[in-house]
């Protein structure tokens, strides 16, 4: 329960003010992942949708530049104008996450699949540290190796290193053209033994998604006049046709993953994995429903029974978790990615946990 | 003896520890060759328990270290530290596992870059990352540096390659960076390791991501009478929404240079030169290839070559990795420099530059990636004539500024070492240089990592590297 009022800084002065005046702070974007951004233990709220807009945009740069609190929505309604797109595909769109949010969460979709996650992308910060200092780190073109990698660092930071005011990302041109193609395998073993055909191979997806049972789910970018031939080679790859997708159909079956709403109910948690553990992980996930993304490097999972279970799952998996929405004491579970290097680099940042 | 050096013949046998004027000599400098010192010792670890001994033994003894790959940098990374130890990774040089179906590679620091793609080929796979250096560089000189090459724009550096890996701290603890997934559920730890220019620690195992050979390349070479159409040609390519794998650009000194070195067949008289390469799915690069024969049409181009075979695409990079060592035939003494501009301001900047070459009276030879709008000015000067030398150094600090001033970054890739210490300040504020300089104090309170680099304050007269590195003289790298 948050004991104050929240507080909605408009400038990065009121930012650093508030961090200055209050002994523990929790910020939020667009509240799209609640078990991140809501205040607990005395927490003051930081609402940062008040440092909201794009500074910088120029589509021959492949360079945005925003406030932190800017609606990813606001950012890819302006790329797409000029037919660019945030290559990393952030989920919760329609649920008004910020750019801000999505770095610290670190959170990615589908399309990760053919240039990167956020990591990939983002090339500069400007946040305010656990004392109150403004710090910008990384630059505003797309390639840059002076200094500490600070930006780099504040993906999946949790609000726990520093406030994000503002973030600079590098963006690709869209895909003039996409299709999609649901292919169904009898068994898990034969869908991930293809899963792994694919990934090794020069066919160039912008998703590669694992739909539990055994159903693989790949889509094709591209330029129009070269999209019949690549999927007829695809095809042939799989040995079978498939189920296509095609046109405004295609477009709105993936918008309509993008809240992550069709796993239905329950916590929602994401998995960093690889495919190599899919199938153990298959045997105990029970009816949860989930996708894992990436060729199997990333699990979004819905769960409806005690988190404690599922944080004790994932311990016996080896895997780590991070819980997005649903009530955990910690949204952090699974094995503890805890060490000497992260205790002393928050300490830096954060020497009195404010933040944390 | 020294105490503390007896205590290290203990640690090391005396092949792996090197402590005479000779031994010592071929540490002394990387490929800034300008800048020397001596270092009290080197030791060439053999395993990652090795390096957490060396660690330990210059925490007992406050003395500082630098850990060394094949010593490449460009911008004095591996510099030894006066009287401190050099820590040799050379010979940790196995690929400890490569794992085809997962597409990854687990290799000992000193492994070297072309050896990963070598070691992946037979499977369809490569490491993307390709510094020209990448024939002798090693991986843990790659991390450390977060080097690139000519196919970052599409594909990213160094760090967006890296799994995971092994950390030897700066107090002698270990930690592991990273998973083997490409996904994380905290902070990005080995994000912020990469690139930490070996300040932050030692890398003694690394994970790489391996990626699928791509199925075709489509290579055009295109001839220009005039610089600022070469770039507006590369503005052209991106405002068409292509994504090529690589663009690069060659002014007309670089061309004279790289004809004469390696006879590459490109058009003479040109005053600039294009490269561009599509690469991807075989239908996809041939619908590419139209879009962008009809805009280096239209861009005013009076030549273009495609490369119809491997052979000739060859050919053509050839001379783009030659033309940087082959500048050195039409010069005693050169600079190079690793600045970065908003690729919009590519016109502006090559405009700036030419009035510098003009004012200051040395000619500047330009080869780019003009695609990141990573520039590398090479200044050529003659180290005997007199004052030459600090009119070069002048006018590649203003270039520097420039980049900043535009915009960009002092440093795309050869990263800031010591060589651009001293312009850190143009490009962050105190308060930025402050906040870093906490982040090693944590984890390095004496010091000791790479003492005197990345961070502006008390160093030797700034001397950057004249002429080719001795292994470009031999014929073994060039660079990009
Ligand atoms: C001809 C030539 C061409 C080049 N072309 C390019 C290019 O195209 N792109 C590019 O980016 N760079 C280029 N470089 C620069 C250089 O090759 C790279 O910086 C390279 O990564 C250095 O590798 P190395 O093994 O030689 O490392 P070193 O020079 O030995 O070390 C570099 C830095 O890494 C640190 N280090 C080394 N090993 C470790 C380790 N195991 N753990 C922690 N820190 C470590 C050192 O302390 C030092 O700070 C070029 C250099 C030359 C001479």
């Amino acid at each position: 329960m948050s004991e104050t009022q929240p507080l909605r800084p408009t400038s990065v002065a009121e930012v650093q003010e508030a961090v200055r005046a209050y002994p523990r702070l929790r910020a939020r974007g667009g509240g799209s992942k609640p078990a991140l951004s809501t205040p607990q233990n005395g927490q003051t709220l930081l609402e940062m949708g008040g440092l909201r807009g794009v500074v910088e945009y120029d589509p021959s740069e492949y360079v945005v530049v925003a406030r932190a609190g800017t609606p990813l929505a606001e950012v890819a309604a302006l790329l797409a104008q000029h037919g660019q797109y945030l290559p990393f595909d952030p989920p919760f769109l329609a649920q008004g996450a910020t750019l801000g949010g999505t770095v610290a969460a670190g959170l990615s979709g589908p399309m990760r699949q053919r240039y990167g996650g956020v990591r990939d992308f983002i090339l500069g910060v400007e946040l305010v540290d656990g004392e109150g200092r403004r710090i910008r780190g990384g630059g505003k073109v797309v390639k840059n190796a002076a200094g500490f990698d600070l930006p780099k660092l504040m993906v999946g930071s949790l609000g726990r290193l520093g406030l994000l005011v503002e973030l600079a990302f590098k963006v690709f041109p869209a895909p003039k053209a996409t299709c999609t193609l649901e292919v169904a395998f009898p068994r898990l073993e034969e869908a991930l033994e293809t899963l792994y055909r694919l990934a090794g191979s020069p066919i160039e997806l912008y998703a590669l998604d694992l739909v539990p049972p055994a159903t693989l789910v790949l889509r094709l970018g591209g330029l129009s006049e070269a999209l019949p031939a690549r999927l007829e080679r695809l095809q042939s790859f799989l040995g079978q046709p498939g189920q296509l997708r095609e046109g405004e159909a295609e477009v709105a079956y993936w918008q309509g993953l993008n809240d992550l709403g069709h796993l239905g109910a329950g916590a929602l948690v994401k998995v960093a994995l690889t495919a190599r553990r899919i199938p153990a992980l298959e045997r105990v996930l029970g009816p949860a429903p989930r996708r894992y993304l990436c060729a199997g490097n990333l699990l979004y999972l819905a769960w409806e029974g005690k988190l404690e279970e599922l944080d004790a799952l994932l311990k016996a998996q080896g895997l780590s978790g991070l819980v997005l929405r649903g009530t955990a004491p910690q949204p952090q579970i699974g094995i503890d990615l805890a060490q000497v290097f992260a205790r002393k680099v928050a300490a830096a940042l954060d020497p009195q946990g404010r933040l944390a | 003896m020294n105490p503390a050096l007896s205590e290290l013949q203990g640690l090391f046998p005396p092949g792996r520890l090197l402590t005479r004027p000779g031994e010592l000599a071929p540490y002394a400098s990387d490929a800034l060759t300008a800048f020397r010192a001596q270092p009290l010792a080197v030791v060439l670890p053999e395993s990652h328990e090795e390096v957490v001994e060396a660690v330990r033994w210059c925490v007992r003894h406050r003395i500082p270290y630098v850990a060394r790959g094949s010593g490449t940098s460009l911008s004095g990374g591996s510099l030894p530290v006066e009287g401190g130890l050099v820590i040799g990774l050379n010979r940790m040089n196995r690929l400890l596992r490569l794992d085809p179906k997962e597409r990854l590679a687990v290799v000992e620091p000193g492994f070297i870059n072309l050896q990963v793609s070598q070691a992946a080929a037979p499977y369809g796979l490569y490491y993307a990352p390709d510094p020209s250096s990448q024939p002798v560089s090693t991986i843990g000189g790659n991390l450390a540096f977060n080097s690139g090459g000519a196919h970052c724009l599409k594909y990213g550096m160094t760090s967006n390659h890296v799994l995971a890996a092994r950390v030897v701290l700066p107090d002698g603890q270990t930690v592991v960076l990273g998973s083997e997934s490409l996904e994380n559920t905290g902070p990005d730890w080995l994000g912020l390791f990469v690139g930490s220019e070996g300040l932050l620690g030692i890398v003694t195992e690394i994970t790489l991501r391996l990626l699928p050979k791509p199925e075709a390349y489509h290579t055009v070479l295109a001839a220009y009478d005039a610089l600022e159409k070469a770039g507006q040609a590369v503005a052209a390519v991106v405002a068409s929404g292509l994504l090529p794998g690589a663009m690069e650009i060659m002014d007309a000194l670089a061309i004279e240079a790289a004809e004469a070195a390696v006879q590459a067949g490109y058009p003479r008289e040109a005053r600039a030169l294009l490269i561009v390469e599509l690469e991807g799915e075989a239908p996809q690069v041939e619908a590419e290839a139209r879009y962008l024969e009809e805009v280096i049409r239209q861009s005013g181009a009076y030549e273009v070559r495609v490369a119809q075979s491997q052979e000739e695409r060859l050919k053509i990079w050839r001379g783009r990795k030659a033309a940087f060592s082959a500048v050195g035939r039409l010069s005693p003494d050169y600079l190079v420099q690793d600045g970065v501009v908003p690729r919009s301001k590519l016109g502006q900047a090559l405009a700036e530059i030419e009035n510098l070459s003009a004012r200051y009276g040395l000619r500047v030879a330009n080869v780019f990636h003009a695609g990141d709008g990573n520039l590398h000015p090479l200044i050529l000067y003659n180290g005997r004539v007199a004052g030459e030398l600090e009119r070069a150094e002048a006018l590649a600090g203003e270039i520097l500024q420039l980049c900043v001033r535009l915009g960009g970054s002092i440093t795309g890739e050869h990263g800031v070492g010591m060589e651009k210490k001293a312009y850190m300040p143009s490009m962050f504020t105190p308060e930025d240089l402050e906040a870093m300089q906490r982040i090693r104090q944590a984890l390095d309170p004496l010091e000791l990592a790479n003492r005197g680099k990345m961070f502006p304050g008390d160093h030797p007269p700034h001397r950057p590297p004249s002429g080719p590195h001795p292994l470009e003289k031999a014929g073994v790298i060039a660079r990009e």
